[in-house]
């Protein structure tokens, strides 16, 4: 029954000084983040938690993850949530929640029951703050791994050298994630501008192993299938070594040692098509 | 293969995913780089680094690289070591032969890397495999 009374007494101390301590909380939690959020952001904030700390109290709970606590617990994760998008560092985050701590102690611990229930009160604070920094590392996470999605959508560029020609300037590495959203873009590029010929240039790449050889090999299948004629440039000296010692081959797939030089073989080839047409061969 | 001295002592990178393939291979770059390797020796060397490593995730289950400079008789050279507790190849003999794969690859990343480096030794068994690769400098 013991922790009963405690509880209850803690319930009718916060609830008595309701308005002393979440102003002090305010104040304490808005040194510690320097002005880079708004007062009133943060009193809302801090205000709503106050009231869910001491509902999920008065319903019996001393437990961080108990049911009384859902409420807090959404709370909190809403909040450590914006911190994380804000920029806040984990500690300025968890600090947020640890501060009342420090409100707390000179008002709780004038006698040795107090003290007793203060030191309840702040293990149920450590584990709310342990809580904060879970969902702030939860949402980094969700953070990185857009942006890693995004990264990939920007470094894989098809681009419109010529009329009639595409290019794919490849850089870094080519795994098996990267060379579906290549082909992709690749492919859905030839039919939009009409291309009859890709260039897949792989200056950047600095290394050529057997797998993404065969990556590349599958993206030139897969363009030919389209019917366009599909060169891979940017051979350079080393890598030409290497595939040749690796014995990797590349068939009767056209390959260049410069982007300008395929280039110019593409046009020869549009222009002798276009010449073919002029004759009526075609 | 003979034990060289080495210039520094070993780095290692747990390889556990595609990612650290990609690490292994940097931190072999850089080695090459420091010991003063043609740009062929390199790329030669760390697209080696790359299909042992990657063979050694893709069929042993992730392993550890370890890779340090070592020289002998004036030459410099690097060594890289990929040491792997997956089951083992049955038939080292076979998985030498080109175009010979057990998985849906090339069947080029054993065979080809040993053409790529200067000594190569593998050593398998069902506790695991141990690849071994020096390139010299020239």
């Amino acid at each position: 029954m013991a922790t009963e009374d405690n509880t209850q007494r803690l319930v009718d101390a916060l609830v008595a000084g309701r308005d002393e301590f979440t102003a002090q909380w305010n104040r304490t939690v808005s040194g510690n983040l320097q002005g880079r959020l708004s007062t009133a952001e943060l009193g809302r904030e801090l205000g709503e938690l106050y009231e869910a700390i001491v509902q999920a109290l008065t319903a019996g709970g001393l437990s961080g993850r108990g049911e009384e606590f859902a409420e807090v617990r959404s709370l909190l994760i809403e909040l450590s949530r914006n911190r994380a998008r804000q920029g806040f560092t984990p500690s300025e985050t968890a600090r947020s929640v640890l501060a009342l701590k420090d409100v707390l102690e000179p008002a709780l611990t004038t006698d040795g029951h107090g003290a007793e229930i203060y030191l309840q009160f702040a293990r149920l604070l450590d584990d709310l703050g342990l809580l904060t920094t879970e969902a702030y590392v939860r949402t980094r996470e969700e953070i990185i791994s857009a942006q890693a999605e995004q990264l990939l959508e920007l470094s894989t560029p098809v681009v419109k050298l010529w009329d009639g020609v595409v290019g794919v300037p490849l850089v870094g590495t080519l795994d098996s994630a990267r060379t579906q959203v290549v082909m992709e873009k690749l492919l859905q590029t030839l039919v939009d501008t009409n291309s009859t010929h890709a260039i897949i240039d792989i200056t950047g790449v600095p290394t050529v192993d057997t797998q993404v050889a065969q990556h590349l090999l599958k993206t030139v299948v897969a363009a030919r299938m389209m019917g366009a004629q599909c060169t891979i440039s940017g051979i350079r000296p080393q890598i030409a070594q290497t595939i040749v010692a690796l014995g990797i081959e590349f068939g009767d797939i056209p390959t260049n040692a410069t982007l300008a030089e395929a280039l110019r073989q593409a046009l020869k080839e549009i222009a002798q098509d276009a010449e073919d047409d002029a004759r009526g061969l075609l | 293969m003979k034990q060289y001295a080495t210039g520094a002592p070993a780095e290692t990178v747990a390889v556990t995913s595609s990612s650290d393939v990609v690490t292994a291979r940097q931190m072999v770059r850089t080695l090459a780089q420091r010991s003063g390797l043609s740009l062929v020796h390199q790329t030669k060397l760390v697209t080696a680094a790359s299909e042992l490593g990657r063979n050694m995730l893709v069929y042993g289950g992730g392993g550890v690289v370890r890779a340090a400079p070592v020289s002998d008789e004036g030459r410099r050279g690097i060594f890289v070591e990929f040491t792997d507790e997956g089951p083992g190849i049955p038939d080292v003999e076979l998985a030498l032969t080109d175009g010979w794969t057990s998985g849906n690859g090339m069947g080029l990343g054993l065979s080809g890397a040993k053409r790529l480096v200067d000594e190569f030794e593998i050593e398998s068994g069902p506790g695991g495999t141990t690849v071994r690769i020096v390139k010299w400098g020239r």
